[in-house]
C-alpha cells in the first residue's frame, strides 16, 4: 500500500484491511483509531449488517407494492457508517437520498426513512432533532446547503463541521464546483464526502471524469483524501483527520470513497442493460461487510453467538421497517396545502376554502370530507 | 482522540458516549416566528433619501435590530454593490455580516439555504436582473420548496434582492423583468417597490419575513429622491392606492408606478379619472384592493415592463374577470413589454410602456378606439 498525509495531493489509496480482511499499518492513518477496541470492530460490523439488512427489505417492500421506489445502498455500507460513526451530535450532515445508513447512524426512525418512498411526505423527519437535513433530490444542491451552514457554524465560534455527503455524478455538476470554491474561500468547517459508486444510473464515472475525483480538490486549495470505501476502518480515519481538520480551524477537505454500487441506482433500474456483470463479480469480492468479518474472525471475535445476536439486531430492524411502513396513515386531502408558506397566504388560503367546498359536495352528510 | 459520538446509541458502549463540545446542532428556534422589528431607528426622524439609500438604511436597520442578518453577494463589500446600496455596511458590521462573494448565484442563494437551515436571516443581492438564472434552481428547488419539503420544520427567512427593469441604456442582460418565474413559483413571496419610503419599510419587513422573499428594486428610480420616516408602511401583502380615481383602475409596479402616476394626472386634464394602485406585492396578489377597485370603475388596466404572454397582467386580468365579470364594462386591458429579449439600448423606449401607451391602453379600457 502507498500512501501520504492528507492533503499532500496526489493522495494515493487509503487501505487499513485488505479484502482478505488483513489489517494494513499506516503511519498516518492508525493513530485516528488508537481508541478503536475489538467492541468497537464489532459495533461497527453490526451497523453494516444492520444496515444491509434494512436495504434488503425495502426493496422487498418496494416489491411488493408497499413503496413507490427505493434507492439501494448495497455496497457502500462502510463508506456511509465508517463515516457518520465519526461524527458528533452537533455537527450536521447534508445528503442526497442513498444515505439511509447514515440516516441510522443518525438516528432517523426507520419508518421516517421510507416515508417519503411511500409517498406520504416530501420529507421524513425533524432535521433538527437528528443532526441531518432531509435529503436532496436535485443532483450536488447539499453541498452547497453544507457550505451554508459551515459558515454559520464558523461564525458562531464554535467547532461544529457539516458534512455533504454526493456521488461520483454530483461532481459534474456546478453546484458542488461552486460550494468547493465558497468552501475554499472562506476556510469554511465543511467535509465534500464523495462516495464514487463507479456509477450514475447508467454513466460510468468516466464520463464525470477524466482523473481521479478527489484530484478536483487540489485545484480548489482544498485537500483530498482518496480512500478505500469498502473499508470502514479506512473511512471512519479518514473522516477523522478532516473533521480535526475542520475544528481547528483547517477549512474544508475532500474525501473520496471508492466504493460500488452493487444494486440498481433504484428499484426502477435495470442495471444489466448497461454494466457488465464481470464487474459487479470483481466488487463483490470487495464487499465491505466480508472484509470486515474476516477481520474479526482473525481476532478472534467473531462467534455463533455474535451470529446470532447481528442476525437478531438486523431481523428486528427489518420487522420495525417494515410494521411501520405499512402502517403510514395516508395523509388527510387537504394537507396538500399545508406548509407552502410559513405565514399566511390570502391566495392559497382561498383555493384550500374552494378545495374543500368541493370535496365536502361529496359528502351527503354535509360533513368533513 | 474520544471515539465518536452517535446519535443513535451502537452495539458498543464506547462508540455511543460522547457529546460534542456544542451539544446538539442549533434549531433555529428562538429567532422565529418573525425578526424584531420593534428597536428604535437610527433614521432621525424624516430624511430626504434616494431610494438606493432609503434601502440601505433598512437594511443597517435590520442588521441592528437582529444579529442573525448577513449580507451576501458580489461587490457589497467595500464597493457598496454596483448601486451602492450596501455603502457602508461593511464598515459598520464587518466581513461576517457582509460578505463578498465569489462570482456564482448559485452559491449565493445555496449558503444561503444551509446558512438559514442554522438560524441564520441572510440577504442576498443578485447583482442584476439578468444574472440571476444561475442561482433560479436554487430558489426554485430550495429556497421555495424547504419549508413545505419539511412540513414546517425549516424556514427559510431570505431575502434576495434584485435590481431590475430597463430604462437606464444598459448592454444586455441588464434590463430584465424576470417577476413572473417567481411569482409562478410557489413558496415565494414577490414584491416591487416603488419609492423610497416604501422601500425601506419593505426592506425591513422582507428580511422579518419567516418566508422567502424576492425582493425587486426598479434600478432606474433608485437615485430619486423622496421623504423617508422610520415607518414601516401597509403589511407587505397589501395593494396600495396612490391615486384615487372612479374611470379606470390602472394596476402597475416598481419603476411603472411613477409613470402611471403621471398618466394619471395628464387623463385627469381630459376628464378621465384613473385610479392607481401600486401593487407592491406581486405574490401573492392582494385581490381585495383590487377587486374593490374594478367593482367601483368596472374598468381594468394592467401595466408592467416584463413580456405579456404569461404575465403577471394575464393572471390578474383572468382573476379579476373570473371574480368581478359583471362589473366589467370592457375586457381588461394589458400595457406591457412585447414578447421579445430584451433589446438594444436604442430600441428600449419602443418596448418600455411609456405615459402615452398607458393612456392608449386606458382609452381601449375606455372603448375609445384611435
Amino acid at each position: 500500500m502507498s500512501e501520504s498525509f492528507p492533503g499532500e495531493n496526489p493522495v494515493t489509496f487509503l487501505q487499513l484491511v485488505s479484502p482478505e480482511g488483513v489489517r494494513v499499518a499506516s503511519e498516518t492513518a492508525d493513530p485516528w483509531l488508537d481508541d478503536v477496541s475489538g467492541a468497537d470492530l464489532v459495533a461497527l460490523y453490526q451497523d453494516m449488517v444492520v444496515v444491509r439488512r434494512i436495504d434488503t427489505e425495502a426493496t422487498a417492500l418496494q416489491r411488493q407494492g408497499e413503496l413507490g421506489l427505493w434507492p439501494p445502498l448495497l455496497g457502500q455500507e462502510a463508506a456511509q457508517i465508517g463515516s457518520a460513526r465519526a461524527l458528533r451530535a452537533d455537527d450536521f450532515v447534508f445528503t442526497s437520498y442513498r444515505e439511509n445508513a447514515v440516516a441510522w447512524c443518525r438516528g432517523v426512525g426507520l419508518t421516517d426513512i421510507v416515508r417519503v418512498w411511500r409517498g406520504n411526505a416530501q420529507s421524513g423527519w425533524d432535521p433538527y432533532s437528528v443532526g441531518m437535513a432531509t435529503p436532496a433530490i436535485i443532483i450536488g444542491a447539499q453541498t452547497l446547503h453544507a457550505t451554508g451552514w459551515a459558515l454559520g457554524a464558523q461564525h458562531d465560534g464554535t467547532d461544529s463541521v457539516a458534512v455533504a455527503y454526493f456521488g461520483d455524478g454530483a461532481t459534474s455538476e456546478g453546484d458542488v464546483s461552486e460550494a468547493l470554491v465558497f468552501a475554499a474561500s472562506f476556510q469554511a468547517p465543511v467535509i465534500f464526502f464523495c462516495q464514487n459508486n463507479q456509477w450514475a444510473i447508467s454513466e460510468p464515472v468516466g464520463l464525470q471524469s477524466r482523473a481521479n475525483l478527489v484530484d478536483r480538490a487540489l485545484g480548489f486549495g482544498i485537500p483530498g483524501i482518496r480512500v478505500d470505501g469498502n473499508d470502514v476502518l479506512a473511512v471512519l480515519a479518514a473522516t477523522r483527520m478532516a473533521l480535526h481538520r475542520a475544528r481547528t480551524g483547517g477549512g474544508p477537505t475532500f474525501i473520496e470513497a471508492v466504493t460500488y454500487r452493487m444494486g440498481p441506482h433504484t428499484t426502477a433500474d435495470d442495471p444489466t442493460r448497461y454494466r457488465p456483470a464481470a464487474e459487479l463479480e470483481e466488487w463483490r469480492a470487495k464487499d465491505p461487510i466480508l472484509r470486515l468479518e474476516r477481520l474479526l474472525d482473525s481476532l478472534g471475535l467473531l462467534s455463533s453467538e455474535l451470529a446470532d445476536q447481528t442476525r437478531g439486531l438486523a431481523d428486528a430492524a427489518a420487522a420495525e421497517l417494515r410494521a411501520g411502513c405499512i402502517g403510514l396513515a395516508d395523509p388527510e386531502p387537504l394537507t396538500v396545502f399545508d406548509h407552502v408558506f410559513a405565514t399566511p397566504n390570502a391566495t392559497l388560503d382561498r383555493q384550500r376554502a374552494e378545495y374543500a367546498h368541493y370535496l365536502a359536495s361529496f359528502d351527503s352528510t354535509g360533513g368533513k370530507a | 482522540m474520544t471515539m465518536t459520538t452517535m446519535m443513535r446509541p451502537a452495539a458498543s458502549a464506547l462508540l455511543g458516549q460522547t457529546s460534542g463540545s456544542g451539544g446538539s446542532a442549533p434549531r433555529p428556534g428562538e429567532s422565529l416566528p418573525g425578526a424584531p422589528l420593534s428597536t428604535p431607528v437610527p433614521l432621525a426622524g424624516t430624511t430626504t433619501l434616494t431610494m438606493a439609500k432609503a434601502i440601505n438604511a433598512g437594511l443597517r436597520q435590520a442588521m441592528l435590530d437582529d444579529p442573525k442578518v448577513v449580507l451576501l453577494g458580489e461587490d457589497i463589500g467595500l464597493l457598496g454593490g454596483v448601486f451602492r446600496v450596501t455603502s457602508d455596511l461593511l464598515a459598520e458590521f464587518g466581513a461576517r455580516r457582509v460578505i463578498d462573494t465569489p462570482l456564482a448565484e448559485s452559491a449565493i442563494i445555496g449558503t444561503a439555504v444551509g446558512l438559514a437551515y442554522r438560524g441564520y436571516r441572510p440577504v442576498c443581492e443578485i447583482q442584476f436582473d439578468g444574472f440571476i438564472f444561475p442561482g433560479f434552481d436554487q430558489i426554485v428547488s430550495q429556497v421555495a420548496k424547504l419549508h413545505y419539503r419539511t412540513q414546517g420544520r425549516v424556514s427559510m427567512p431570505i431575502t434576495i434582492r434584485v435590481p431590475f427593469g430597463g430604462g437606464i441604456g444598459a448592454a444586455e442582460h441588464h434590463s430584465e423583468s424576470p417577476e413572473a418565474y417567481f411569482t409562478h413559483t410557489s413558496g415565494l413571496r414577490v414584491i416591487a417597490v416603488s419609492d423610497p419610503q416604501d422601500a425601506y419599510g419593505l426592506i425591513r419587513q422582507a428580511i422579518a419575513s419567516d418566508d422567502p422573499v424576492l425582493y425587486f428594486e426598479p434600478k432606474r428610480r433608485y437615485h430619486v429622491k423622496g421623504e423617508v420616516s422610520p415607518e414601516l408602511g401597509a403589511p407587505m401583502e397589501r395593494a396600495r392606492v396612490v391615486a384615487a380615481g372612479t374611470d379606470v383602475t390602472l394596476l402597475c409596479y416598481g419603476a411603472l408606478v411613477s409613470t402611471a402616476k403621471d398618466a394619471a394626472l395628464a387623463a385627469d386634464d381630459e376628464g378621465v379619472s384613473i385610479e392607481v394602485i401600486d401593487l407592491r406585492s406581486l405574490s401573492p396578489v392582494d385581490y381585495e384592493t383590487v377587486e374593490a377597485s374594478v367593482r367601483k370603475t368596472g374598468r381594468l388596466v394592467i401595466t408592467h415592463e416584463a413580456a405579456r404572454s404569461g404575465g403577471l397582467g394575464g393572471e390578474i386580468a383572468a382573476v379579476v374577470t373570473e371574480r368581478c365579470f359583471d362589473y366589467l364594462e370592457a375586457a381588461p386591458v394589458r400595457v406591457t413589454g412585447f414578447d421579445i429579449p430584451y433589446p438594444p439600448a436604442k430600441l428600449e423606449s419602443h418596448h418600455l410602456p411609456d405615459l402615452d401607451r398607458i393612456l392608449d391602453g386606458v382609452d381601449r379600457a375606455l372603448g375609445r378606439q384611435r
